[in-house]
């Protein structure tokens, strides 16, 4: 794995190693020294063309971990508010001797170029591009589910996840889709016609209109966030109205089945797409998916950046 | 760790040796055992530690050997130092195994870590920086089955099973009933 662009990558194999990673690296949190030698002398590079608070913690907190150098990037205050190009700052990065780069942009595809283009030479990760995906989040929502279906270990076969909301500007229903498709679960995406994505139905999963419809016996339900700053027209007559028929509240988090967990990428709109009752509630593992977050993040680097051996013999000098 | 066999490929006819059985290996096991009871006046304090993989089945065994002849069970766990390794440029990154420390914790305990066979050194050196992350014992001690020599640190074993001069075009390979089905030490090449 020398670059994470997108969940579609990731055969479940890979997927499962990701997320076994993820669980051992969990442990360190535990630890009084949270802190690991392994990735001693590399540079790590937030490259943040878009505003977010969590996912760049998330991975600023894992790269720490690892004890590699991190630089951190945002587009406002940077010479992109002046023009820069992305390849100019790419070859600005290239220059420094990053030896990672996380990137978020609101262009989709913007990893995908700075990855193949030539213009670097180090490990890119997608940390969101525009509405196309997120695979990060979709490995930690991967690995929380897993953690409360399915023990911690193995995949998600036979589990029914519904993924509520926004779908055509979520990169985070994209990731998951393909991912927890990857892993055996069974995916159910639920929005109005009007947030439904083109194309849809060539995805690995089914689609509903009637959130009371899918819910009944779901393993999990995601509640996806109303991007409102992405939305340039009227998806929806009335926040009122969309609550009413795709908001979670008590009665409908009730239908999911006995152990059935609630799931929210984050950050939410409460009120909206979930009432506070059910945020706060006993299903609601959304504090856990931050946790998870960090773990994840630190799989990943750590998988990435290890890279492939330079022969495949797999001999220790003990 | 020491499944230095791959290294050698399809070079033809190979000179096996076994230089350990099942039974050899369980005296040493009992002498160790008895062996770290005595420069330890007893098991208090005494914390086990195997290092993955083939170190934790031995770290089982000298444990279960202690709680034997002293009568009381000595806290065993396990040391996966994967992510203290320094070969990460040159080797990639590999699945992690499991590091389990147990309920006493390690603080101020004796910490013997056990590992199959000592080479180089960089794993015990790998095993001592994460131990002291994990706690501060009071002493590290460390048992190993085989020393075979080549030594890259100045790393010495407190209690070992058998010492074997090997080439460094030798493998010496540890076979565990835990993890391979059934016993013994081989010297290869």
């Amino acid at each position: 794995m020398r670059h994470l662009l997108s969940a579609a990558d990731l055969s479940r194999d890979d997927a499962i190693l990701i997320l076994d990673t993820a669980g051992e690296l969990g442990r360190v949190t535990d630890r009084a020294v949270k802190k690991l030698p392994t990735l001693r002398g590399r540079t790590v590079v937030n490259l943040f063309f878009e505003d977010s608070t969590r996912t760049r913690i998330s991975f600023e907190a894992a790269a720490k971990r690892l004890s590699a150098d991190v630089i951190t990037f945002s587009a406002k205050g940077s010479s992109v508010s002046k023009g820069e190009s992305l390849k100019d700052t790419a070859l600005t990065l290239e220059a420094m001797g990053a030896d990672a780069v996380i990137v978020r942009h609101e262009a989709s595809g913007a990893p995908h170029r700075l990855a193949h283009s030539g213009w670097i030479d180090c490990a890119v990760v997608n940390a969101g591009d525009g509405t196309h995906e997120h695979p990060t989040q979709a490995l930690l929502d991967a690995f929380t589910l897993r953690h409360h279906l399915s023990g911690g270990e193995g995949a998600l076969d036979g589990r029914r996840i519904v993924i509520v909301g926004d779908v055509l500007h979520s990169r985070v229903a994209r990731s998951n889709v393909l991912l927890l498709h990857a892993l055996g679960a069974s995916v159910t995406l639920v929005a109005p016609p009007t947030l439904m994505p083109v194309g849809v139905d060539t995805w690995p999963c089914q689609v509903s209109y009637d959130l009371d419809d899918a819910l009944p016996g779901a393993d999990a339900v995601m509640m996806l966030r109303v991007q409102r700053e992405r939305m340039n027209a009227a998806f929806f007559p009335s926040t009122h109205e969309y609550s009413r028929r795709y908001g979670l509240d008590t009665r409908r988090a009730a239908l999911l089945a006995d152990d059935g967990i609630v799931l929210h990428p984050g950050p939410m709109n409460r009120g909206m797409e979930i009432t506070a009752d059910v945020a706060d509630g006993s299903r609601s593992v959304i504090v856990e998916q931050v946790t998870n977050g960090v773990n994840v993040r630190m799989a990943v680097l750590y998988l990435i950046l290890g890279g492939r051996a330079e022969t495949d013999v797999w001999e220790m000098s003990a | 760790m020491a499944h230095a066999d791959a290294r050698r490929g399809a070079q033809g006819p190979r000179a096996d040796s076994r230089v350990l059985d099942a039974a050899d290996i369980a005296r040493v096991i009992g002498r160790i055992a008895h062996e770290i009871l005595e420069r330890s006046h007893g098991p208090s304090d005494i914390v086990i530690m195997g290092i993955q993989t083939r170190g934790v089945p031995l770290a089982q065994r000298i444990a279960a050997r202690i709680g034997e002849i002293e009568g009381t069970p000595v806290p065993v766990g396990s040391l996966d130092i994967t992510m203290y390794r320094d070969d990460l440029r040159l080797r990639g990154a590999r699945p992690l195994e499991v590091t389990d420390v147990p309920d006493v914790g390690v603080d101020n305990r004796v910490v013997v870590l056990v590992d199959d066979v000592l080479y180089s050194g960089r794993t015990v050196r790998a095993a001592l920086d994460a131990l002291s992350d994990i706690g501060r014992p009071r002493s590290v001690q460390l048992a190993v089955l085989v020393d075979r020599g080549h030594r890259e640190l100045p790393i010495r074993a407190d209690y070992v099973g058998k010492n074997i001069p090997t080439s460094h075009d030798q493998a010496v390979r540890v076979r565990l009933a835990e993890v391979d089905g059934l016993d013994e030490v081989t010297v290869e090449g």
